[in-house]
């Protein structure tokens, strides 16, 4: 009988170590501190980027570009919805670069301090996306207001949430989502799942799904742009390469993968 | 008692240094939470319809949680005790899983199990129109899946554990084997009952993972008290501590109750 005393306070153990590590863990994902032992006036050593998720893909390719003309230069990516990276860094965490999917949450950065200036340096525009296989047809924005289609959208705090909710508004649609997600990515894999029936999210992330999902285009007199704004952080221990990174982001050779992954020019 | 007399004395100290700062790792987390609490909004943060809500969800969808654990993972819990079975290792072995496994990851394998493309999910559908994803049934199958272990492996240690002479007595005393199991077995066991019951309902209050990737997040439909947090976050930082001080509570709550209550009993019985 006995022996059962330890096994139940272990359990116990684990039960809070699990409720914590699982939120823990999401909210501290991927940004390991950045390096920046290196000298402050040459573009070398460690950076680390905080950027909005609808950048993965696109950023990943400038990182690796921008790693290839700058020797020695390391760039390690840390990808979230923009405003938990927003409350990430105005608490301190080991930011060098931040790129916002939007000006309010890249304007919370730049008033706590974190940042002085900010450009803009990509314009992304909202889109349809539905399963590969649909369950429901959905060939319109007008759709999303019919009962028994599954839209998933992003929270309201989030950028894709926001201007999911003002396409909603600018159109005089009541639409009920079934989910709000946490970032876009997380509304593309309900619609890659084929759980949801339609999800809001960015003609970037369309693109980037490829064949796993049908988009369904928005007319432009209806949609809604979202600039994308980008500072280094004030903080930064390697303020020379964050800077560097910031100006290929803007240069020609930045900006021409970005219009790949469908972004337009500011 | 005995242990208590060896204990008494001092550690070394190169023993009391790491034990210290490991005791200091486990509670500085905790007590910043409390000293970051916004104590003026508190109540009306903890108030707001949106925390009442969520905290309604969180409360109703562990208990269903529980309630789905109790009528499934005690027989299964007996069965892995008493009974005899080609696999019987294998299946203690499956009921030890969703312990260790990330709850996220729980989440995507319920998704892919009784998500609308499911597996199953896919004949629930068209069978008989029930889809899990997104709905409170939904909150509550993640949370049992988290959850219920902890109660199975609770009861099976007591039931093991249990002196089988008394429930022989019982039989031999012309009691059927309903009646032995109701009114010897389960009165023997109920401390631990108790005990797995808690434990199970605490977890499953405390689940995020699972019931993020596999109900989503809506406000009083799936957004229970963790992932009000976590999106509080994102909007208003502290009125995620507030909320994060409920769960701190409860969790408190549930270790004292298994502390000073049932575990004590049990250990008597």
């Amino acid at each position: 009988m006995r022996r059962t005393l330890p096994l139940v306070a272990v359990l116990a153990a684990l039960a809070l170590t699990s409720c914590g590590s699982s939120s823990g863990a999401a909210t501290t994902s991927g940004s390991p501190a950045s390096g920046g032992s290196s000298a402050s006036s040459a573009t070398t050593g460690a950076i680390t980027v905080f950027a909005a998720s609808s950048l993965k893909e696109s950023f990943t390719a400038i990182g690796a570009a921008f790693e290839a003309v700058n020797p020695g230069t390391t760039v390690t990516f840390n990808f979230g919805a923009s405003s938990t990276l927003a409350t990430q860094i105005t608490q301190k965490a080991p930011a060098d670069v931040f790129a916002s999917a939007s000006q309010k949450t890249m304007d919370t950065v730049t008033t706590a301090g974190a940042a002085t200036s900010s450009a803009v340096f990509a314009v992304n525009t909202m889109e349809i996306a539905t399963p590969a296989t649909p369950t429901v047809p959905v060939t319109s924005l007008a759709d999303l207001a019919k009962p028994g289609v599954k839209v998933v959208i992003c929270q309201k705090d989030v950028p894709c949430g926001a201007a999911a909710q003002q396409l909603f508004t600018q159109n005089n649609l009541t639409v009920t989502p079934v989910s709000e997600e946490v970032d876009v990515k997380a509304v593309l894999s309900k619609v890659v799942l084929g759980e949801a029936d339609a999800g809001i999210v960015y003609v970037t992330d369309v693109k980037a799904a490829g064949a796993k999902v049908i988009g369904v285009a928005i007319p432009k007199d209806q949609n809604v742009t979202t600039k994308y704004p980008i500072a280094p952080i004030t903080s930064s221990t390697n303020a020379a390469t964050a800077k560097a990174f910031v100006d290929y982001v803007l240069s020609p050779a930045g900006q021409q993968v970005l219009a790949a992954a469908g972004f337009t020019s500011p | 008692m005995t242990r208590r007399d060896r204990s008494s004395a001092a550690p070394p100290w190169p023993v009391a240094l790491p034990a210290a700062l490991a005791l200091l790792f486990l509670g500085l987390p905790l007590l910043a939470l409390i000293l970051k609490a916004p104590w003026g909004r508190l109540w009306s943060i903890l108030t707001s319809a949106t925390s009442l809500q969520a905290l309604r969800l969180s409360l109703e969808t562990a208990s269903a949680a529980t309630v789905l654990a109790f009528l499934v993972g005690v027989p299964l819990a007996w069965v892995l005790a008493r009974a005899d079975f080609p696999g019987r290792r294998l299946a203690r072995a499956l009921v030890t899983v969703p312990l260790v496994l990330p709850p996220v990851v729980g989440g995507i394998a319920l998704l892919l199990a009784f998500g609308r493309r499911g597996i199953v999910g896919q004949y629930l559908d068209s069978c008989c129109g029930i889809t899990l994803p997104f709905t409170t049934a939904g909150v509550v199958v993640a949370e049992a899946f988290v959850a219920m272990p902890f109660l199975v492996i609770t009861v099976e240690g007591a039931l093991r554990g249990l002196d089988t002479r008394f429930e022989d007595a019982a039989a031999t005393l012309g009691a059927s084997r309903l009646g032995v199991f109701r009114r010897v077995t389960l009165p023997l066991i109920l401390p631990s009952l108790a005990a797995g019951g808690v434990l199970t309902f605490a977890r499953a209050l405390g689940e995020f993972g699972a019931t993020i990737t596999f109900a989503g997040n809506l406000p009083g439909v799936t957004q229970t008290l963790p992932l009000a947090v976590y999106v509080g976050l994102e909007g208003d930082p502290s009125e995620a501590v507030a909320l994060s001080l409920v769960l701190l509570a409860v969790s408190v709550i549930v270790l004292v109750a298994l502390r000073d209550k049932w575990l004590r009993t049990g250990a008597a019985s």
